[in-house]
């Protein structure tokens, strides 16, 4: 939300208030967010030294072995003289965890058809998680806005008395923790569970299961993904649709257009900004899906990007950071690319404004 | 409700078992993971915390935590109560400190075979061990007449008969779940067809050969007969698959039999619940599982002070016959003193039959993180056993080389 703020009070405000105002933010900003993307820049470019290993016996309950441990003296010695690590340019970039680009080069001459090519690209863990990412965004950051479109256009329309309560109702998904959220449905769509079970008794396959199959389990996440992010596209559409001046929709009427034509000819060119803003947000966040995975014990099916990173960190008993801080910087990059043509026009648009 | 218990069972018995250990600075903190024997060790050694400061930390979690808690200095944790394979990221990043000096000072009654010695360095003490074996139900076995399994073969027969009987959809039940769980499977799996991780004197990965391949055939056969959300069963699912009545097969951890013999529960499943050695496969002759032992360590970066009154609190708990009497169905102490009961058939076994320890290599960690994600498209039937091992040694290649093993 950091980029799109400043934009909008600017527009509010002469330059020199704007810099005074923006100043304690900026710093902020600079010190909580860019220092550390930059350190973590500058770690994906190194990787952990050459490990020094000694023979040395071992001994436990179960016996005595020979076997291998790090030499800690060495190590220090090297670690000390260099603690950033190895420099490794784009090597973990480029390597088959990551973008692997040469195993890609490899498929490409070694497989007859394309379909054969795509199958082996998906299958190396950067793209099954890069794939899974953008389907996710693409399937819920629509699905998101009509939806919470729909229910704030309807919520205008009911009576005032009611209302409060309904918007209460209409935006419990936002305020259940997002964990706890998906904890619920993972259980009800249990093989044992209200939804599981009944699915089962509908389709008449006692071995069907919501979270086995791959594709089940992409659905429920997407699903999940919608309701838990419909109510905040409602609330600012919601918002948005008490500014809408009631003159053009009244004049609208008499002249006999419809309440659909009255959305598309007036309201929606209204509240136009306010729909690029969530849609903005709204990709933001889902190209940052995490949660829903680890809620759905989904890891088997589905991967994100965040997944990754997460991986690297901590289900590894050794701590990857190389790896993690150039998938990190990926995810960024990423972010970056999809939010340009939605950024770029806003920019366009403020500076005609202007 | 457990930890109430525990709680009560020291005040009624553990007054006289107040052992004066006369500590009087350092401050004591405990990193431990979660179960009954750990929580009643963590006990037992504060009874002779004397006038230090105690705090203990239980997480099923604290793997997670583990190495960036000790790699702060000073360090969060003074202790880390770990395994086999936990204490190799600690070794691998120089966290731990070497206990010979505290053996020899305080270290009366701890038993030469508890410690942990590399390249003859105390690293360790262990106090318990553990495994992966065979719980069967015995009813259903009995009524089917089917004896009990010896080998994952029959364990295979055993489950499609009581499937096809329909006394049961998913008869059989193990921690499948992808990631860590899954791993130790095909871990255990490797090791009993006599499998190697790595090429000799190498950090070369060694498992896309015909051991790998009649692995994961043996776990998809497996997982098959098991409930189809297996990749989201970790040992706490399937024990609650166990008691309610779902399974009459299951590989589980030895330290959880307690849980699934205690007063909770439905008293049939509970009286018919019995405990086996693990299971042998592919004619091999020794277990497909692998021994543990849990013992603690103390942590580098702390002062002298506090690593002197956590090693005596804590060796209080290692040598304590009292404790290892009173909880003996909680785990197979490797304390003197301990008398097994039935509920450590299971790692008595194991040991019988020669399994082997999880081993104890630097790179291990890596090849355990590739399996956990690269043979779940096998078992979802996805892709084919050798293109899922070459996956699982590629990843591990590009993951050792960036950690510099390779």
């Amino acid at each position: 939300m950091g980029i799109i703020f400043p934009h909008l009070i600017k527009i509010l405000m002469p330059n020199k208030t704007f810099f005074w105002f923006f100043l304690p933010t900026g710093l902020a900003m600079i010190l909580f967010i860019g220092l550390p993307i930059i350190s973590t820049g500058i770690q994906s470019f190194y990787a952990q030294h050459d490990q020094v290993v000694k023979e040395v016996k071992k001994c436990d309950p179960f016996g005595c072995t020979v076997s291998i441990v790090v030499d800690n003296e060495e190590t220090t010695k090297i670690r000390n003289a260099k603690p950033l690590g190895k420099f490794n340019a784009f090597g973990t970039y480029t390597d088959r965890n990551h973008l692997a680009v040469d195993e890609i080069k490899k498929f490409w001459n070694e497989t007859e058809s394309f379909g054969a090519f795509v199958d082996q690209v998906t299958n190396l863990p950067f793209y099954k998680a890069l794939i899974f990412t953008l389907t996710y965004c693409l399937f819920v950051t629509p699905n998101v806005l009509l939806l919470g479109f729909i229910i704030a256009l309807s919520l205008n329309a009911v009576a005032r008395k009611i209302r409060g309560p309904l918007i209460f109702g209409t935006i419990l998904p936002m305020i259940v923790t997002p964990l706890v959220g998906s904890l619920v449905l993972f259980w009800m769509i249990d093989s044992q569970g209200i939804i599981g079970a009944n699915i089962q008794n509908l389709m008449n396959d006692p071995y069907l299961s919501l979270k086995s199959s791959k594709t089940l389990t992409w659905i429920t996440i997407i699903i999940y993904g919608i309701w838990h992010h419909s109510p905040f596209a409602f609330v600012v559409f919601y918002a948005a649709l008490q500014t809408v001046p009631q003159e053009p929709i009244e004049a609208a009427i008499i002249d006999g257009a419809s309440r659909l034509q009255r959305i598309k000819h007036i309201v929606l060119p209204h509240i136009y900004p306010v729909v690029t803003f969530v849609a903005l947000i709204s990709l933001m966040d889902n190209f940052r899906v995490f949660e829903p995975i680890i809620g759905f014990s989904a890891e088997g099916s589905a991967q994100s990007l965040s997944w990754l990173i997460y991986d690297n960190l901590v289900n590894e008993e050794v701590i990857l950071f190389g790896s993690a801080a150039a998938t990190s910087m990926m995810t960024i990059i990423g972010i970056a690319i999809l939010l340009a043509p939605v950024l770029i026009r806003t920019w366009k648009e403020f500076k005609t404004a202007r | 409700m457990r930890k109430i218990l525990v709680t009560l069972l020291f005040l009624l018995f553990g007054t006289s078992a107040f052992a004066d250990c006369n500590i009087k600075s350092g401050s004591i903190n405990i990193l431990a993971n979660d179960f009954p024997a750990l929580r009643t060790f963590v006990e037992t050694s504060k009874q002779c915390k004397g006038s230090a400061d105690f705090k203990v930390t239980h997480s099923s979690e604290h793997n997670k935590i583990a190495v960036p808690a000790l790699t702060a200095n000073p360090s969060e944790f003074s202790a880390r109560i770990a395994a086999n394979s936990s204490i190799v990221p600690l070794m691998n990043q120089d966290l731990i400190r070497p206990l010979d000096d505290l053996v020899k000072k305080y270290g009366k009654g701890i038993q030469d075979s508890q410690l942990i010695t590399i390249d003859g360095k105390v690293m360790a003490v262990a106090f318990m061990a553990n495994t992966q074996h065979l719980y069967y139900r015995e009813d259903v076995l009995k009524d089917m007449g089917i004896a009990v399994p010896k080998t994952y073969e029959e364990v295979v027969a055993a489950s499609e008969k009581i499937r096809a009987s329909g006394k049961m959809k998913y008869p059989y039940a193990a921690a499948y779940k992808a990631g860590w769980n899954l791993a130790e499977e095909f871990v255990n799996m490797f090791i009993g067809h006599g499998g190697e991780f790595f090429k000799a004197g190498s950090a070369q990965p060694n498992i896309n050969n015909a051991k790998g391949v009649a692995t994961l055939n043996m776990l998809k056969k497996l997982s098959e007969l098991s409930n189809p959300d297996y990749l989201t069963h970790d040992s706490e699912a399937i024990k609650v698959e166990w008691e309610s009545g779902n399974v009459a097969l299951m590989t589980l951890w030895a330290s959880r039999s307690g849980t699934l013999l205690d007063d909770e529960g439905d008293a049939k499943i509970t009286a018919a619940t019995k405990l086996t050695g693990p299971a042998t496969v592919g004619g091999g002759n020794i277990p497909a599982a692998t021994l543990w032992w849990d013992g603690f360590t103390l942590a580098k970066n702390r002062p002298d002070a506090d690593a002197e009154a956590t090693f005596r609190a804590l060796a209080h708990a290692a040598s304590n016959k009292k404790m290892v009497a009173d909880a003996s169905d909680q785990a197979v102490w490797l304390v003197e003193g301990f008398v097994p009961g039935p509920k450590s058939i299971g790692v008595i076994e194991a040991v019988k039959m020669g399994a082997k320890p999880y081993p104890m290599l630097p790179q291990m960690g890596l090849m355990h993180g590739a399996l956990g994600s690269e043979i779940v498209e096998f078992l979802q039937g996805k892709e084919s056993a050798e293109q899922a091992l070459k996956d699982v040694e590629a990843a591990y290649i590009s993951k050792a080389k960036e950690q510099g093993f390779l």
